[in-house]
């Protein structure tokens, strides 16, 4: 059978969460579809053309698509769904928001967030903040499926050449209307894909304090994110946040500082490879799965990492 | 405008969660429940918009066990006007749930569910938008900000690259974020209040909704452990570890 992918974008570029959903669609069948719904979207579709693995390209294009509101993107997706065994989609909020409306429409019961692929029906995933790792097997017919990008390596983008078919849209169903994004700019590497990641809490005590950590993210060629805590402060945009309902990320190297280790924030980097705390607190519960734990005034020790980097 | 506010009974947030000796799922006996979290700011947001004059009327929707109850009583003291309890003690899935409150909505035809955008016990992030598809109804997901206006709700997202502003036609299903408010806590009188405020119960039969899970839970198992590693002193120990060691920095 063959499976669709959702392919993540901005019109401009396929978003990496689609790479890594690539790689987990491919261990339940070897022919993948990536559909992408969009508004002048041909450099999406020629990039997920190259993305190895990928048999076909279907596109959609149509005004109505520009800003991927769920209403109008769902119909489509429903009406191709019933032709394969799986539609997968990253779970990020592009997949979050769009796949249940989809599960839906089809009287489908998605199978959300899942970190293995155990067989075609079979899948685990994380339950309680990841304090619980479920299997659960699913009944339907068709499997809808949104992925922990974290959990599985991003497909090469090239190496594929897939053939391209175009269908009509489903239009505009008239129930939403894109006002405005506010999105986060940043020269850094992005949060969920960079091999190290440095982290504020809430001990920085201000946004400007931030500019610590972004000068030895900076030499680190690292991501910049934060806790809840840092984020409800008003310290960092919302973006920033990493954890059990923000971001989820496993670089290399995580570097919490300032951060206490609530099991809401463990949930989102706790499958780091390498985790370093700076700390004052020395009974902080961030210590318990810190590799390399420094207990020091961030406010000392991150200057002097600053510095020891040079 | 009636707001309808879906809530669910789950563990108490700040608890750890254990798993069972035989691996069919988390131990639920004698730990401490509480409402989810995202349900909380939702019943917050609904208030606020009934003391601004917005709302006129809050009802709260919860499918569980008897003891959601308590989890209705608990917004009927924060502010709700009544509760409905639909009673089933078959695990429920998104879609179930889905499909139950469609049928309790369309009794009620408010012109506005706001609901969390996910409960803290299995991390599904379904339930809003399953409903919204079920009702027809435009949608809006992990949302920090809502504006009333005459004929939509604006409302702004919290997504992974900042943040989204998007204008919903009415009635709409909106699922909240963290940061939309910071929900109160009940007052002592206003929980003496609230168990005069009335609970109806419903049944899925009653309200013809096959709530048979889709998803066969085969087992749940613990997570692998993070040991706790070693303490280093200074900037230069902690790189030479990470260089020679962990080798995560060249």
């Amino acid at each position: 059978m063959s499976v669709l992918i959702l392919v993540e974008h901005d019109n401009e570029e396929v978003k990496a969460s689609t790479l890594n959903t690539v790689t987990a669609a491919c261990e339940v069948s070897d022919d993948l579809h990536a559909l992408v719904i969009g508004f002048n979207c041909n450099a999406v579709v020629s990039a997920a053309c190259n993305i190895d693995g990928v048999s076909k390209v279907i596109k959609c294009d149509s005004e109505a698509y520009q800003y991927g509101l769920a209403e109008n993107v769902a119909p489509v997706v429903k009406d191709l769904a019933e032709s394969y065994s799986h539609v997968f989609a990253p779970a990020s909020t592009f997949g979050k928001n769009l796949m249940p409306r989809v599960a839906a429409m089809l009287d489908v019961q998605q199978v959300s967030d899942i970190s293995e692929i155990l067989s075609e029906d079979t899948f685990v995933r994380p339950i309680y903040a990841g304090n619980a790792l479920a299997t659960v097997r699913s009944t339907d017919s068709v499997k809808l499926i949104t992925v922990r990008t974290t959990a599985f390596d991003a497909a090469s983008e090239e190496g594929g050449a897939a053939p391209i078919e175009e269908i009509t849209s489903t239009g505009d169903v008239g129930l939403s209307n894109f006002v405005r994004h506010d999105l986060t700019r940043s020269e850094r590497p992005e949060l969920t894909t960079a091999s190290i990641v440095i982290s504020g809490g809430r001990g920085m005590q201000s946004g400007e304090n931030f500019n610590m950590l972004e000068r030895v993210a900076d030499k680190l060629g690292a991501a910049v994110g934060a806790s809840r805590a840092a984020v409800d402060a008003g310290y960092v945009p919302n973006d920033y946040q990493v954890g059990q309902t923000g971001k989820v990320v496993a670089p290399d190297l995580y570097i919490a500082v300032g951060i206490s280790g609530a099991i809401q924030h463990l949930a989102g980097m706790k499958d780091s490879k390498v985790i370093v705390a700076i700390n004052k607190d020395e009974e902080a519960p961030i210590f318990q799965v810190a590799d390399f734990g420094w207990v020091a005034d961030l406010f000392n020790a991150v200057p002097e990492l600053e510095a020891a980097l040079d | 405008m009636k707001v309808v506010v879906p809530v669910k009974r789950v563990i108490d947030a700040n608890i750890k969660v254990r798993v069972k000796a035989d691996r069919s799922g988390v131990e639920l006996n004698n730990v401490k429940m509480a409402m989810n979290p995202f349900c909380e700011i939702a019943v917050e947001e609904s208030i606020r918009m009934k003391e601004s004059g917005a709302a006129e009327e809050i009802v709260v929707v919860a499918a569980g066990p008897q003891q959601s109850q308590e989890t209705i009583r608990t917004a009927l003291a924060m502010g709700a006007d009544r509760g409905i309890l639909i009673q089933t003690d078959v695990p429920l899935e998104p879609l179930a749930v889905s499909k139950l409150l469609k049928s309790v909505i369309e009794r009620e035809g408010p012109g506005l569910v706001v609901m969390g955008k996910q409960a803290v016990d299995n991390d599904n992030n379904q339930t809003g938008q399953m409903l919204s598809a079920k009702l027809n109804w435009s949608l809006g997901t992990f949302v920090s900000k809502i504006e009333i206006k005459d004929d939509s709700f604006e409302v702004v997202r919290e997504v992974d690259g900042g943040l989204e502003t998007v204008s919903l036609s009415k009635p709409s299903v909106i699922t909240v974020d963290l940061r939309l408010n910071e929900p109160r806590y009940a007052s002592l009188p206003n929980i003496m209040k609230a168990r005069r405020k009335p609970i109806e119960t419903l049944t899925p039969d009653e309200l013809g909704v096959d709530v048979t899970p889709r998803i066969e839970v085969v087992e749940v198992n613990e997570p692998p452990n993070r040991q706790a590693g070693i303490k280093v002193s200074s900037a230069a120990e902690l790189i030479e570890k990470l260089r020679d060691e962990a080798k995560v920095l060249a």
